[in-house]
């Protein structure tokens, strides 16, 4: 059962001075608009924040990806120069990796984690709140690097001593590291927030080994996340008080170790390609079984296939470091270590199509962007196993080959993964299904423009095509296989258009009519029993979970003959979100306040120390206003009575 | 909720597994730095050599110093245990104060340091050796701030012994500082240091 915490009862005096929080103005009461939005605490619109922050990011980062193919369509190019296009690209690869893939899985985790498990909210709402807010300012405290004409260019693993004071003197790699730190900032408080709310606040009778694979997969990312995050962060302090206060942590002159910020970087870093693929991995575990009607095959492997991938990634860093001069046992010991942990990706990879062999498959949209993650993610770990090969690898090493990998299995993998999402839970979210035919146009388009695009490239490494190079001569060959890869990322373009499009013409063929009905795509796991789109209160009652896929079960029986038959129909087994006594969290507007005094200390630390004071000050009141706020605002315009569940037990939502 | 054969949480509270899960990430920001310190400890340039340079027995004394903030915390949260708010605060204080002079050993340590020749820019070593002992001064500098916090707000009539949890969660915080200390202790300053 979840953890019962009734700190507001006693606590009568701290209730007082919540009435003047501070002094400085009362307490929002929720209510729509703006300010509902700027001070929810609600995982669902913090889920939907998420997202569409994470989509606008999406679109800068792919802007920043056209010009980058502009540049190199034919040789010599002249749409950007050398320095322009090291900014380009490493704003880029920094966009994608921390202000898209990351904060996308956040919004699905955000959203769909608590309704998995059967739990009202996540352990701390206003620390949830906070995560997006701090999110939001970190990536945008990053782009305004733009703005201020001097965006990072040391590329997306920031390798020092290139990125130091002396070979970078700009203030691109500031913004960089003191953007990258808030983000982390950002990511370490969700993590702990989602690995609490996992551990603590299960539905009675879910077992862990009741979880669908999505709360599992979200659940052992954010344990890499609370203990990579850190190491990126020191990575990250080093960086930056070498290049603001003179240390030397990567001055080789001193005699300091070139290799040091490798290390860590990449300690933090494969470790953060698992933290990109893990949530996709969890979406089309969903995804698959529900349109192949079969319950997923072997469950258990995919869970500690899972978990073993979270743990042997910890193992194989210095893969990045080949020919770095490590010494052959290390490279031997890597490249072992980077073969085995192709089994556990192996055995999901089986399993998807063991789940669906025999099925009776409906190639709806997601499962079609399922799908494309198993053949494309494939495709990628192929090349990643060549990698893995040392000898092999050393003649990989800085080519386009090596671009052709992880596109194949971040964009293969883990943004095709999240378009299944999008498809198969927008329903859920917004009341109305995604345009079937454009979804369907939009997934050739993409799947088509994607291969174009990063197919090539496996071709121009071997041919030896340096990449991180703003031009390239003619004569060596290149010229072809460019000139495709700019079409096919067009394409790709033109796909993403179409996801737009296909946002805006289902919202408005949705309009005034009623929301979708229960169970739109007759789903395996617990969220479904909430209506769409889903109450404010998520469960008019905490169900009692007894088995693996619990609602399908609900749904569906044997009968006599051992044949399954259906038992019970949606309308029957889903919740109507009648359910008016529900206590929840009041919403705050410290998670705000507090996230936007970083943006100020990152701004002090690379033109004045004296802006720090405001942010820091901003930060310092806010954490005080937070501890004295109690999580439920005695005054707010909820019920006070606390909801009991089936089981006659008190459900809460705790202290933050 | 106990005699529920369906429970399925950790047994903690939230906010003590939050505080669990924290410190858990703590280790890896310590880990960093402290590899980083073990790399560079030899890699010294011109400046002085962490070996020629530490003052070990003054260090012992504010380790031991550190070690009883430990005793006190403990003293403070079975007297808030206990319901006695008098001895709580008494002993709170105690613990700021013992962690403040803590801080004041290492304030006068580092400008002896910096007499010396050892500057946070003369070298390698003394980057990592200022920077992890550095941050271990922040957070002990926070802890000192969540105790005096938790004084006052005891002082208010607020921190009372049902809430004890509170204090027991930066209890939790303080003494992993302190852990994080003897890690620290050892590797700086008992292993062997190279001399110039």
């Amino acid at each position: 059962m979840t953890q019962t915490i009734e700190p507001q009862v006693e606590s009568t005096s701290e209730d007082e001075i919540a009435h003047q929080p501070l002094g400085v103005y009362t307490r929002p009461k929720g209510g729509n608009g703006w300010r509902d939005w700027v001070t929810t605490v609600d995982h669902k619109k913090i889920g939907i924040l998420y997202g569409a922050a994470a989509l606008f990011f999406f679109l800068i980062g792919g802007i920043e990806a056209l010009l980058i193919r502009l540049q190199l369509a034919t040789p010599n190019g002249t749409v950007l120069g050398a320095d322009m296009y090291n900014q380009m690209f490493t704003m880029h690869g920094v966009t994608m990796v921390f202000l898209v893939i990351m904060p996308l899985a956040a919004a699905f985790a955000n959203y769909l984690l608590p309704l998995q498990i059967g739990a009202r909210d996540v352990a701390f709402p206003r620390l949830n709140a906070l995560s997006f807010w701090v999110f939001l300012a970190g990536g945008l405290f990053l782009n305004t690097a733009w703005i201020f004409g001097d965006a990072p260019d040391g590329g997306w693993f920031g390798y020092a001593p290139n990125t130091g004071i002396v070979f970078s003197p700009g203030n691109g790699m500031d913004f960089y590291a003191i953007g990258l730190q808030i983000t982390g900032i950002a990511s370490l408080v969700s993590a702990m927030n989602l690995i609490v709310t996992v551990l603590n606040m299960r539905a009675p009778g879910m077992t862990l080994f009741k979880m669908p694979v999505f709360t599992w997969m979200i659940l052992v990312v954010q344990f890499l996340l609370v203990f990579a995050v850190p190491v990126i962060t020191v990575a990250l302090f080093l960086l930056l008080f070498d290049r603001n206060f003179g240390s030397n942590f990567f001055n080789p002159v001193l005699g300091a170790d070139p290799l040091l910020w490798q290390h860590l970087f990449w300690i933090f870093g494969h470790p953060e390609v698992y933290i990109l693929i893990l949530p996709s991995f969890g979406i089309i575990s969903e995804v698959i079984p529900t349109f192949s009607r079969k319950p997923i095959f072997g469950y258990p492997f995919m869970v500690f296939s899972g978990i073993a991938i979270g743990f042997m990634g910890w193992g194989v860093w210095a893969h990045h470091m080949f020919v770095s001069g490590i010494g052959p046992i290390s490279v031997a010991a890597f490249s072992l270590s980077t073969m085995f942990i192709a089994v556990p990706t192996g055995v999901k990879i089986l399993n998807w199509m063991a789940t669906m062999w025999g099925g009776k498959l409906l190639f709806n949209t997601p499962m079609l962007f399922a799908t494309g993650v198993v053949s494309m993610f494939t495709v990628g770990g192929l090349s990643g196993v060549t990698h893995a090969v040392a000898p092999a690898d050393t003649q990989q090493t800085d080519t386009y080959y090596i671009v052709a990998h992880f596109h194949y299995v971040i964009f293969g993998g883990a943004l095709l993964g999240i378009f299944a999402g999008f498809y198969f839970w927008w329903p859920k979210v917004f009341g109305h299904k995604l345009g079937e035919k454009l979804g369907k146009l939009n997934f050739w388009l993409m799947l088509i423009g994607f291969n174009l695009t990063f197919g090539p490239m496996h071709i121009l490494g071997l041919q030896g095509m340096s990449r991180r190079i703003h031009s390239y001569s003619p004569g060596f060959g290149f010229e072809l296989w460019n000139m495709v890869e700019t079409i096919g990322s067009f394409i790709i373009g033109l796909g993403v258009l179409l996801f737009l499009i296909n946002i805006y013409a289902s919202a408005k063929k949705a309009k005034g009519q009623p929301p979708i009905g229960p169970d739109p795509w007759d789903a395996r796991s617990l969220e479904w029993i909430t209506p769409n789109p889903t109450p404010i209160h998520n469960f008019d009652e905490v169900p009692n979970i007894e088995e693996l896929d619990d609602f399908w079960h609900r749904k569906y029986g044997k009968d006599e003959n051992g044949k399954i038959v259906r038992i019970a129909s949606a309308e029957e087994v889903c919740q109507d979100g009648s359910a008016t006594d529900v206590h929840l969290p009041s919403p705050s507007y410290w998670p705000l306040v507090l996230a936007l005094g970083f943006p100020f200390i990152g701004y002090g630390l690379i033109y004045s120390l004296w802006l720090c004071v405001p942010g820091g000050i901003m930060i310092l009141m806010s954490i005080y206003a937070w501890a004295f706020e109690p999580p439920d605002d005695p005054e707010g315009n909820h019920d006070d009575h606390h909801e009991e569940n089936n089981d006659g037990v008190t459900q809460e939502v705790s202290v933050d | 909720m106990t005699d529920n054969e369906h429970s399925v949480g950790t047994g903690l509270s939230n906010n003590k597994l939050l505080m669990w899960v924290f410190l858990g990430s703590e280790c890896l920001l310590f880990g960093g730095l402290i590899s980083t310190y073990l790399i560079y400890r030899s890699r010294f340039a011109d400046g002085p050599a962490p070996g020629d340079i530490f003052d070990i027995p003054f260090t012992s004394v504010s380790s031991f110093v550190l070690l009883m903030s430990s005793l006190t915390m403990v003293l403070s949260l079975s007297s808030l245990q206990r319901g006695d708010y008098r001895n709580t605060r008494l002993w709170l204080l105690t613990t700021a104060l013992l962690g403040a002079l803590f801080i004041g050993g290492q304030v006068y340590e580092f400008t002896t340091f910096l007499r010396e020749g050892l500057g946070y820019s003369t070298s390698p070593f003394s980057s990592a050796f200022f920077t992890l002992t550095g941050f271990h001064g922040v957070h002990v500098s926070i802890g000192i701030v969540m105790l005096m916090s938790l004084y006052v707000s005891s002082m208010r009539g607020n921190l009372k012994r049902e809430s004890s949890e509170t204090l027991e969660i930066v209890g939790l915080y303080w003494h992993f500082v302190d852990v994080v200390w003897i890690f620290i202790f050892t590797v700086i300053y008992l292993v062997p240091s190279p001399t110039s």
